[in-house]
């Protein structure tokens, strides 16, 4: 048998950036979450040359419309959000978790932070590359948005924020609901289905819509009726994905694990 | 040290942990014996914090789990023996866990080659053994080099060879002066690889002696002695078991032979 090596203590405690560290390692050492993400960005880029290429009327909002590849495209990071949390729970694997770091509301704000930012830089390459995209697939008869143009940067930006709010949103129903699959009913249902129903019940009240604010909120440069102005959309965005981490958060610390 | 202190533990109206209190010392292999739903795992999970008990303290050398600084250091666990995802290798794994309390990946490949994993290290463990997957799970239990060692069923699902070794790997550990707590329903592996005895029923303490004075009780048989001590709470068990089914039950059978 092996001796052990006597090992020295650290000093102090660990804190955020070692669970962090833990979180990041997670996500790299998966092949799964890359694959999700590449084909979250080649979505993007391919729905909006299309819809660029297809694009007749100079009247149109253009750049809202090539980027609506991003409203399908926020299931793929939603999911993967709900997974973070999820796929610990399928294996057993959080327990070693909390073992490792039993400060429960730590590992969840390092796994957000993590996530969040993972979704953030992909979510921005993805409505980014994808504006390029749409806009060098134009047809020369149509006049060219540029990020120049007034809004047009922000409706790019904040698409790529679209993505990462709707994964912090499934990361904190992951903490709250636990099991992959009714999380992702729930996650899909309240981002899509009730956003869809909240347009039946009044037009206001269908503007509160996660998917809606993404895409007649955040990503357009001129402003819709019966929309939320961009930035207060973002807001709302900012408040689901808050309390949703904010009720997770409270729920890990109290049950069982 | 570990230290449980009435311990009470409900799920629902089942009472899974009723009124624990026992001591692990350091030095020693210290086995927790029990039947099937003795409450035994759910010890475990209280004492490392995971589960929250109804009512009393377990405590690690003076403090509860959750206040410790560097945990991974202080206590090195095992529950289940799949606790990993499928597609990370076993490496990733353990340098995923190390870096939660600034442990190098050194000390990672250094508990790889310990537990014979080096060579399969960068295989997805998802493709591993039951075998494998108990020596990722005591991997991890050893990343931290700890002082106090918590482990549910370590030798479940290892080969022969394997059972020896973790025998020589939990007896050089306690002799090496750490607190070594380990769970089994195989009486057999109790009498080789412990000194000290734990033993709990539903949920209640039966018995904390040491093996070779149990065996004595049992007229030289740890076995005999196992189920006398039982007896009671095993039938209770399989009495609450099979409330309403047709299907009689040995409870011989129940209390030993199942994981709990």
């Amino acid at each position: 048998m092996t001796a052990i090596e006597p090992t020295q203590i650290p000093t102090g405690r660990y804190r955020f950036s070692q669970v962090a560290r833990m979180e990041w390692i997670k996500v790299r050492s998966l092949r799964s979450p890359w694959w999700t993400l590449t084909v979250t960005v080649v979505a993007a880029i391919g729905i909006a040359a299309a819809v660029g290429a297809q694009t007749k009327a100079h009247t149109a909002d253009v750049t809202n419309n090539i980027l609506g590849g991003v409203a399908p495209g926020l299931l793929l990071t939603g999911v993967l959000g709900v997974l973070v949390m999820t796929s610990e729970y399928t294996s057993g694997l959080i327990r070693t978790t909390f073992t490792a770091a039993p400060k429960r509301s730590l590992v969840l704000i390092a796994k957000a932070a993590v996530f969040g930012a993972v979704s953030l830089v992909v979510g921005e390459i993805a409505s980014f590359s994808a504006f390029f995209a749409g806009t060098t697939s134009l047809p020369r008869t149509i006049a060219s948005p540029a990020l120049s143009h007034p809004s047009v940067l922000r409706a790019v930006a904040l698409a790529g924020a679209g993505y990462c709010l709707i994964g912090l949103l499934g990361v904190g129903l992951g903490a709250i609901i636990r099991h992959t699959p009714a999380a992702v009913a729930v996650l899909v249902g309240g981002v899509y289905v009730a956003g869809t129903a909240l347009v039946g019940l009044s037009k206001s009240a269908g503007s509160y819509g996660p998917v809606s604010i993404v895409a007649n909120s955040l990503t357009t440069t001129k402003r819709l009726a019966h929309a939320l102005p961009p930035w207060a959309g973002l807001g709302m965005l900012c408040l689901y994905a808050a309390l949703a981490l904010g009720i997770g958060g409270l729920l890990l610390a109290r049950r069982d694990a | 040290m570990i230290v449980a202190e009435g311990l009470v533990k409900r799920y629902g109206t089942t009472t899974a942990v009723d009124g624990l209190t026992f001591t692990v010392q350091p030095g020693k292999v210290t086995g927790f014996l029990g039947p099937n739903g003795s409450g035994k795992s759910t010890t475990m999970r209280l004492i490392l914090g995971l589960d929250t008990p109804d009512a009393g303290v377990t405590r690690i050398d003076g403090r509860r789990y959750r206040d410790l600084r560097w945990p991974l250091h202080e206590v090195g666990s095992m529950l289940e023996s799949r606790a990993f995802h499928p597609g990370r290798s076993a490496r990733a794994h353990l340098v995923a866990l190390a870096a939660s309390n600034a442990i190098g990946n050194s000390r990672v490949d250094e508990v790889l080659d310990q537990v014979g994993l080096a060579d399969v290290a960068q295989r997805r463990a998802g493709t591993f053994s039951l075998g494998m997957a108990q020596r990722l799970g005591i991997a991890t239990a050893l990343l931290g080099n700890p002082q106090v060692l918590v482990l549910d069923e370590p030798v479940n699902g290892l080969d022969p060879e394997g059972i020896r070794w973790i025998r020589g790997l939990l007896k050089s550990l306690a002799g090496e002066g750490r607190t070594v707590f380990v769970s089994s329903h195989l009486i057999s592996e109790m009498a080789a690889t412990a000194e000290q005895l734990v033993v709990v029923g539903g949920g209640r303490l039966l018995a904390d002696t040491s093996v070779a004075k149990l065996s004595a009780a049992g007229s030289g048989s740890l076995e005999e002695a196992f189920f006398a001590l039982t007896a009671d709470s095993a039938q209770y068990e399989v009495a609450s078991q099979w409330a309403g089914s047709t299907t009689p039950a040995n409870p011989r059978r129940a209390s030993g032979m199942t994981r709990p």
